[in-house]
């Protein structure tokens, strides 16, 4: 397995979009941050770029990766290998370089310009979702047998949680204003990495103050420590429960 | 005559009438000896109070008196008992430190208290660790000026006031640090007066609170961090001139909440990070101008239940939402304001703007209709509900605009 987990790095490593990916986000970085003296503005732009960059990213060139890939996948499987342990180091190799590309990128740039903890939870969100969004495209992948179609679900599942999600959640409050819907709301956030990844990073600046304002229940349960667990907690599972999915489907799956 | 002579004269005569009167120095020898040497004492004398602890309590005044402590002798309470009590006209307290006055929610145990008194003087003491600071009631022409006055609350119960005062008139309150109390200044049905230079901070409740307090004036007063921020109820005539208003943040903080405030103005002063800037409800005819409003969570929020007030020549900075509302009807005027988030054009270069500017935002109105919309603070799905609204408006409140915004922010230094 690690041999493979080697090779898949080394692969991707090598590939031209990993390094132009790293460079974009490091441009991008420090451009902000070096623009607005505010390290707390400068973040919260980060953040911005970080939700609507790295989700949509990371699932399209995940599924892409891995449909290209499915030769040499067929080939490990023609060894007496298990199928879990082919399809896990595909998937640990390819996160691992996004997350070596996210960190370049995001990482660097903050540690030099604003080394604050807030920072440090900016990245850590920003990996959760990588690590997610390449969980994703591995169902994807062991959904779809079409290529095509597969991309096509990749980009739409991706927009899905990027915007249209947050679009049918507005609808929702504004159906149920009526209600106290405070806590279904809560139980709905989790639904969706993004929202968790947004949450996870406000709930560290200043501006946490402002969701408090609008209802004791956020301030209770997002103002403590518990909130920023659950979220990471929530986020873990948007790693393992694709990640094991996938893993089942591919097990019984006709190649 | 001669104006040298005038001066002489005056001073012979007024020399001639003090001819009885002593100044005497009072040692912390001996228990009681302060209220003794009161007692002792004859109208328009002046004790000199020695260095040293004095555990006295309840000490009256009720002569005309001078009391100047030298280099702050410490007058303790011993977290029990009241310490001065003023109940006559004219008295004048200098340089004490008077600390450690007990707590009660029955009665309001003051470090100073006037009582009926007027003309008092109450200059650069150290009031440290009191429930209240300085108390005036029923007092009127009083100073309180140079004296740093903090405590230690936690809660809103067990605490007091640092100045507080109650059904009074032309006091003059200036240069005053007072921090750790309830409400850092109290106001009730006090008119008339001057607020000035004061630093009020990291108070439990308000910096600032006052109710049916009419004409009084506030200058160059620093209010921050404070529970609740500044709080102006119930009042005409109030003038508010260069204040400082800084990170009152919080779930319940603003920078002023004013309710039921008419004829008022609101000029040259700076909202700085707070949570709302200036809440308005209620409010009739309040000339807001020249006001600089940076980084606050929301600048202002208007509500529909104020009316005729004007808001012209302020600078919206950095703030998360500008304006808020909550309904559609809206009778004040803004004019030539800044606003940063302002992205028209200026074609005949009169520096200001050719369409208008509606400072209130699609989101704001969600989220004020129904606060739990919070959740979606800065998401996708929000900005781009605003960049929508802003090409074919259709929920925020069409009359709210600025008609002639300006290009460049104002100086206001």
């Amino acid at each position: 397995m690690k041999t493979i987990i080697k090779y898949v790095t080394l692969d991707l490593v090598r590939n031209k979009i990993m390094i132009i990916y790293a460079l974009i986000l490091a441009a991008l970085s420090f451009s902000v941050l070096s623009i607005d003296s505010n390290s707390s503005k400068g973040l919260l732009s980060l953040l911005n770029v970080t939700l609507l960059f790295v989700p949509i990213i990371s699932i399209l060139f995940a599924t892409i990766y891995f449909f290209n890939s499915i030769e040499f996948i067929e080939l490990l499987l023609s060894q007496p290998i298990k199928r879990n342990k082919v399809l896990l180091a595909e998937y640990i190799g390819l996160a691992a370089t996004l997350c070596i590309a996210y960190t370049i990128g995001i990482g660097i740039p903050l540690a030099i310009l604003a080394p604050v903890f807030a920072s440090v939870i900016l990245l850590v969100s920003g990996l959760l979702l990588t690590l997610c969004f390449s969980a994703i495209a591995l169902l994807v992948f062991v959904l779809f047998k079409d290529k095509t179609k597969g991309i096509g679900a990749a980009i739409i599942t991706g927009l899905f949680f990027t915007l249209l999600f947050d679009g049918l959640l507005i609808i929702f409050i504004y159906s149920f204003s009526d209600y106290p819907i405070d806590k279904p709301i809560l139980g709905i956030i989790s639904f969706n990495p993004v929202d968790l990844a947004r949450i996870l990073m406000l709930l560290q600046l200043d501006v946490a103050v402002m969701m408090g304002y609008s209802g004791a229940l956020f301030k209770k349960f997002l103002g403590t420590a518990t909130g920023s667990v659950y979220t990471v907690v929530c986020m873990l599972f948007w790693v393992i429960v694709p990640l094991f999915l996938s893993l089942k489907i591919f097990k019984k799956r006709d190649l | 005559m001669r104006r040298a002579e005038v001066i002489c004269l005056v001073l012979f005569v007024f020399v001639c009438m003090n001819a009885n009167a002593r100044s005497s120095k009072v040692f912390a020898n001996n228990p009681g000896s302060l209220q003794q040497a009161i007692d002792r004492s004859i109208p328009g004398d002046t004790l000199l109070v020695q260095k040293g602890t004095y555990k006295e309590h309840d000490i009256q005044i009720n002569k005309r008196l001078v009391l100047i402590g030298n280099n702050w002798p410490v007058i303790d309470g011993q977290n029990k008992y009241q310490l001065l009590t003023i109940e006559h006209d004219s008295v004048t307290i200098i340089g004490l430190q008077l600390q450690n006055t007990g707590r009660s929610s029955l009665t309001d145990i003051a470090a100073i208290k006037l009582l009926n008194a007027n003309h008092v003087t109450v200059r650069n003491n150290k009031l440290y660790n009191n429930t209240y600071g300085v108390y005036l009631q029923n007092a009127n022409n009083n100073i309180v000026d140079g004296n740093i006055i903090q405590s230690n609350s936690v809660d809103e119960l067990n605490s007091g006031n640092g100045v507080h005062a109650w059904k009074s008139a032309y006091l003059t309150i200036s240069n005053n640090i007072i921090s750790g109390h309830r409400d850092g200044i109290y106001f009730e049905f006090v008119t008339d007066s001057h607020i000035t230079n004061n630093r009020s901070f990291k108070n439990v409740r308000y910096g600032l609170h006052f109710m049916f307090s009419h004409r009084d004036t506030y200058r160059k007063n620093v209010f921050m961090d404070n529970g609740a921020g500044v709080a102006v109820m119930f009042s005409k005539f109030v003038e508010m001139y260069d204040n400082t208003f800084v990170h009152n943040w919080g779930d319940a903080a603003y920078a002023i909440l004013l309710k039921e405030i008419s004829d008022s103005k609101i000029i040259h002063n700076r909202f700085i990070k707070n949570t709302v800037g200036i809440y308005f409800e209620g409010t009739s005819r309040i000339q807001v101008l020249n006001n600089e409003f940076k980084e606050n969570g929301w600048a202002m929020r208007v509500q529909a239940s104020c009316s005729d007030n004007n808001f012209e020549r302020n600078n919206f900075e950095s703030n998360s939402f500008d304006v808020a509302t909550n309904g559609t009807m809206m009778l004040n005027t803004f004019k030539q304001n800044y606003w940063d988030k302002y992205d028209g054009y200026d074609l005949d270069k009169n520096r200001i703007g050719d369409v208008p500017y509606y400072p209130v935002s699609m989101y704001s109105v969600v989220t004020e209709k129904i606060p739990a919309a919070m959740i979606l603070y800065r998401s996708f799905i929000t900005d781009i509900m605003d960049q929508v609204e802003k090409i074919l408006p259709s929920v925020t409140p069409d009359q709210l605009k600025d008609d002639a915004p300006m290009m460049k922010s104002w100086n206001l230094q």
